[in-house]
């Protein structure tokens, strides 16, 4: 009996202080990221002012001297924005169809779908940048942004939505139906109030990738629909990496998406530890 | 005093604007493509009153160097028109001109192209023709610790053997006390340690190519070289030096803690430690391509609709009163005019007065050679101007890192990098 509890009292102490460290783990990336943002170039690259240096703020006031932070800002928001709801708009009656309708050839769409984000980016450039520049002349502009950020991740979000859907018992839209409620209607007051969880979470990751997404974003873009990608990228300089003014330009750039998923992260873990329906 | 500035700055951005007066009237956008160079995010401050003059509003987008040619060479795949004016290195540009990818240059009496330094006209044209106009230029030079020599009893000349420099490193080396007798690009890369190496390479004799383009890696003079080299670094540099190019050795050189450094000529302007000297680069018999030549430069892409407008911010951009609108600039001086570009910048007082490093940075700039020659028969110093360069330069500076941390020997990293040469060359039609 006293070895139960003894080894409860081990459990008690040794599983939260691992969470800690792995949460440390996880955090300290982002920690090292924003420390680094408030030392000179110099200091960065400085052993001895690894820990100890004098702050500044002279990053954070030459990127917004040189740049317009604000414009890449507000297209990402924009662009990421626009590209999830779409991408919700459009995966939610797809996962509802192969949830609750699915034919002989649904695992194999799934499959195809999946195996899209196979496809190299690269061998695509230059397709996508003539049919865009070229043809349909769209190219730099929130339209396109938005059209491929929604693309590339809507067979994840279909994943998502199809895994949640799942597990919603069929026979409850099948007493829905048979009480005369229109497939919009399934959808809406019945579908997505059980599974809100996993709508949730799936927006939440898709808006994610669409902040991160740094291959399109930045070869497809000029001036007018250039995002944060486009912003840390130019920072690069020939020279090598500067990592005071580069920190504080992925500061700036990662902020915003931290903020929200801090925010947002019970109903992240929730929507992707436990599902829609417990 | 502060008006006596504001009278300077207005004038010259008065005088500046001047020739493309014609340009107003014909208020355009231009976008242009830029590398995160100093000196051209100084331009985009700068260039506001050439925007106020002209009417013609400027797009800056900055981009990596590999992203940026990246774009370039999609959006001239696909007729251009994304770009109206573009970075482009040393390297590009002849390569570029010749295949019609960038317009000819072809600028007005009074910019005076002949006040451009020879090298760097020379490393941007092709066949006589200028492709890209240079808005910042260097060389490479030994930036040594004269008052360590001084104490020592050694010293540096210019263009000294390398026998002599590294004993020299010797004499100083000092690393109990956290002092190390030399510091020299070990990070991989065709633009770190493999332009350091090259131009080692090109001073004992050795050559990237034959007149045949048959990669030569295999040479002795390559083994004498890298050899050289690993030993000399190896012995007298810090710890760690396979990973340390331009950033990291500045930042151990203002630490006090490099003896000597050879390496770009702009280093000369960020130097913060005492008792700093300049030599012109050492070599082991050939002086020829004992120091780098690079340039970064603007060029306007095939297929702009905007060339004219173009090619008028360019030669304003590169002008003699561009770099008068720069020392003149309130938020600038004379510390931040762009080097390595116009000999006459290096005749003004002002500079002169802020640069102590501007003649022996000329002299290396002046003694570049570009140009083909019977043992180097290519152009470029510390690269190849062909397309294939950038991959075997990279394969090249991987095996030199390998061979410096002593991961492999000198003679097994030159012969892995030979026959990645051999096979890129095969590859591509040699």
């Amino acid at each position: 009996m006293a070895a139960v509890t003894e080894r409860s009292r081990l459990s008690d102490f040794m599983w939260p202080a691992l969470a800690w460290i792995v949460a440390l783990v996880f955090f300290f990336p982002i920690f090292w990221l924003v420390f680094t943002s408030f030392k000179t170039d110099a200091d960065a690259v400085k052993p001895e002012h690894l820990f100890f240096f004098t702050p500044t703020l002279e990053n954070y006031t030459n990127m917004t001297e040189n740049y317009d932070y604000w414009r890449f800002a507000t297209n990402s928001v924009i662009t990421s924005t626009f590209a999830t709801l779409f991408a919700l708009a459009v995966g939610v009656p797809c996962a509802y169809a192969m949830a609750f309708n699915p034919s002989k050839h649904t695992k194999d769409i799934l499959m195809w779908m999946l195996s899209t984000k196979m496809l190299p980016a690269a061998a695509v450039l230059y397709p996508m940048t003539f049919l865009t520049k070229n043809f349909l002349g769209i190219f730099d502009t929130h339209f396109l942004v938005i059209l491929v950020l929604c693309l590339i991740n809507l067979p994840i979000a279909i994943w998502m939505l199809f895994t949640y859907f799942k597990e919603i018992p069929k026979e409850i839209i099948e007493a829905s139906k048979m009480d005369g409620v229109t497939t919009w209607g399934e959808i809406k007051d019945i579908l997505i109030p059980l599974a809100w969880g996993g709508v949730a979470s799936t927006a939440l990751l898709t808006f994610i990738f669409c902040w991160n997404e740094a291959y399109w974003t930045v070869r497809l873009t000029t001036v007018d629909a250039a995002t944060l990608s486009k912003l840390i990228e130019g920072n690069r300089a020939p020279e090598g990496l500067f990592f005071g003014r580069l920190a504080a330009v992925s500061t700036a750039a990662v902020g915003p998406i931290v903020v929200l998923g801090w925010f947002c992260q019970k109903q992240l873990v929730q929507g992707l530890t436990f599902g829609a329906v417990k | 005093m502060k008006s006596l500035r504001n009278t300077a700055l207005g004038l010259s951005l008065v005088v500046a604007s001047a020739p493309f007066a014609m340009a107003d009237g014909h208020a355009k956008e231009l976008t242009i493509a830029i590398v995160n160079n100093g000196h051209m995010i100084n331009m985009q401050k700068v260039a506001e009153a050439y925007t106020e003059e002209t009417g013609v509003k400027l797009n800056w987008v900055s981009l990596e160097e590999g992203v940026l040619r990246e774009q370039v060479t999609s959006d001239t795949a696909t007729g251009g028109g994304q770009y109206d004016i573009i970075n482009i290195g040393m390297q590009e540009a002849p390569i570029w001109g010749a295949a019609g990818w960038i317009e000819p240059l072809e600028f007005g009496a009074d910019y005076d192209v002949e006040d451009i330094l020879p090298a760097m006209r020379a490393g941007l044209s092709h066949e006589g023709t200028l492709y890209a106009a240079p808005f910042y230029g260097e060389s490479s030079m030994v930036m040594y610790r004269k008052d360590l020599m001084d104490a020592a009893g050694v010293s540096i000349a210019d263009n000294d053997s390398w026998e002599n420099v590294k004993a020299a490193a010797a004499a100083i080396h000092d690393p109990d006390n956290g002092v190390y007798g030399a510091c020299l690009r070990g990070k991989p890369g065709w633009g770190d340690n493999g332009a350091f190496i090259t131009t080692v390479a090109n001073s004992f004799g050795a050559s990237w190519f034959d007149k045949d383009y048959k990669p030569q890696l295999d040479s002795p003079e390559w083994n004498a070289a890298v050899n050289f080299y690993v030993d000399f670094l190896g012995t007298y540099g810090p710890p760690g030096s396979e990973g340390n190019s331009f950033n990291e050795i500045l930042a151990l050189y203002n630490e006090g803690k490099c003896g000597l450094w050879i390496d770009a000529t702009i280093a000369a302007s960020f130097l913060e430690v005492d008792g700093v000297a300049y030599a012109q680069s050492p070599n082991a018999g050939n002086p020829v391509g004992a120091n780098w030549l690079w340039a970064w430069a603007m060029a306007v892409p095939a297929g702009t609709p905007n060339a004219e407008e173009a090619k008028a911010f360019i030669e304003w951009a590169t002008s003699k009163d561009y770099v008068q609108a720069v020392g003149n600039h309130p938020d600038f001086g004379w510390g931040s005019v762009p080097t390595g570009q116009r000999a006459s910048t290096y005749a003004l007082p002002e500079f002169q007065a802020v640069a102590k490093f501007a003649a022996a940075e000329m002299a290396a700039i002046d003694s570049a050679a570009p140009e083909a020659t019977d043992l180097k028969p290519y152009v470029g110093v510390q690269f190849v101007a062909i397309p294939e360069f950038p991959e075997i330069g990279s394969a090249f500076g991987q095996e030199m890192a390998a061979a410096l941390s002593g991961a492999k020997s000198v003679e097994d990293a030159l012969a892995a990098a030979q026959a990645a040469a051999v096979a890129i060359m095969d590859e591509a039609g040699y």
